[in-house]
């Protein structure tokens, strides 16, 4: 377990690159290119991880002097969620503007018409 | 590149990737160790500007300025998809497929929702700084909320909810209100984004000094920002016509 | 027992990012998308972090999903026309 939270981190880099590298859709590239970027959030989280500690919250179940887990990395894998999304957005619009350019989101297709 | 080739190019550099992420790992801290340096700064900071919830006094008060690019990455994103989105020379908006085939359970579900989502929406914006969620969370519950009338099946309810300028103007002043807070931090505090308001009582409504202000700047922007790219993705689904060459 | 359940959450998300890459319909990928999201999300919630979750079932299981199953049925429309 001390390392297997990373190996799953690093794994979803690895199989979100490999699903670009095969992909045949622009459309699953973009999903893909999301599935690599959330091994972020695990590796951050995962960083972060006390075991025992509590959410970085204060209030009545949390006492100050509480175990927390760590809220640094939180707050990065937050904004990396949200920022995530509009970008995958900005890739799908991209996909959807090629296919109304060319009728096809097949990166090999496109490099045949291209040619 | 053929796809074999492809393939053993992305093989050969994944593996040396895999392998460097592997020796890294190794000599990380054992997951779930009580050694958190980051943690042990932040925390006692954010007590003392008396803010309850520690990602919020994070985002907002001990690196805004991060969140600030942030805002700003996220709103180039959402200008840029809507500007790829919008109807083009060629293209003609056609009238939307209105009442698919929508159950009737689901469409009071629909109506049910719409109100409650809503209100925990600006709960979770407005009491970011006490219990989980914030700007961000809530922008995004906000905006999926008002999508909820997609559900009800009829797209023609969805627009007239949504009069989309607003939205835009809404996300502007969203992103232009967190910079402005950030000037009079600098006017009225010592640095650019610095909090400027009395911090108040730890867990009490008005606390944190002007984490709940930044915090409804950013919930402003990103509900506006998210209503306004659904919208562009939408009106390309259903009712967009014509375009390919 | 925290840790089993930790062990259990982490593999889950494995194998759904896994099922997202090999799917191969965008309109499929999008439901299998949705399903990966969700596991974050419930991966976090043990991971005491309850702000990343809630950012996640948001933005990951509703936002994504709906604007990837959108640019799929505009892809294909596309597709309709020219045939």
């Amino acid at each position: 377990m001390t390392v297997y939270a990373y190996v799953v981190a690093g794994y979803l880099l690895l199989i979100g690159c490999y699903g670009v590298a095969r992909s045949r859709n622009l459309v699953h590239t973009a999903v893909c290119v999301s599935i690599a970027q959330s091994g972020t959030y695990v590796l951050l989280l995962a960083v972060g991880y006390q075991a025992g500690g509590t959410a970085p919250v204060f209030g009545s179940n949390t006492p100050v002097d509480a175990a927390v887990v760590d809220p640094v990395v939180q707050a990065m894998t937050l904004t990396d969620i949200v920022v995530s999304g509009t970008v995958t957005a900005l890739l799908l619009a991209l996909a959807a503007q090629i296919a109304k350019r060319h009728g096809t989101v097949d990166p090999d297709e496109l490099h045949a018409l291209r040619g | 590149m053929s796809r074999t080739a492809r393939m053993i190019v992305f093989g050969v550099g994944a593996a040396g990737v895999g392998v460097s992420l592997l020796l890294a790992f190794l000599r990380l801290p054992a997951f779930g160790a009580t050694v958190h340096p980051y943690r042990d700064l932040s925390v006692p900071a954010a007590i003392q500007h008396s803010t309850a919830n520690v990602i919020s006094s994070i985002n907002f008060d001990q690196r805004a300025l991060d969140t600030l690019g942030e805002e700003i990455i996220l709103m180039g994103s959402v200008l840029g998809a809507a500007t790829l989105l919008r109807t083009a020379r060629g293209e003609s908006e056609t009238a939307p497929p209105d009442e698919g085939r929508v159950l009737p359970a689901t469409r009071l579900l629909g109506y049910l929702l719409l109100p409650v989502t809503l209100l925990i929406g600006f709960d979770v914006v407005l009491h970011g700084h006490l219990t989980p969620g914030g700007g961000f969370q809530g922008g995004v519950v906000l905006a999926t909320g008002l999508h909820l009338a997609y559900l009800t099946g009829r797209y023609q309810v969805l627009r007239r909810l949504r009069p989309l300028s607003w939205y835009t103007y809404g996300e502007a002043l969203g992103a232009g209100a967190f910079a402005v807070l950030g000037v009079v931090g600098l006017v009225a505090s010592s640095a650019f984004l610095a909090n400027f308001l009395p911090f108040g009582r730890f867990e009490q409504p008005l606390s944190a000094g002007a984490v709940p202000l930044l915090n409804f700047a950013v919930g402003c922007e990103v509900a506006s920002g998210v209503v306004v790219l659904l919208a562009a993705f939408l009106k390309q689904a259903l009712v967009v016509e014509g375009g390919s060459r | 027992m925290t840790t089993v359940l930790l062990a259990l959450l982490f593999t889950l998300v494995a194998v759904a990012g896994t099922v997202v890459v090999w799917a191969d319909k965008p309109g499929r990928q999008a439901v299998v998308l949705s399903v990966f999201g969700l596991a974050l999300t419930v991966l976090f919630v043990v991971l005491q972090a309850p702000d990343v979750a809630l950012s996640q079932l948001a933005v990951g299981t509703a936002v994504v999903p709906l604007m990837v199953l959108l640019t799929t049925r505009k892809v294909r429309r596309l597709r309709g026309e020219r045939r």
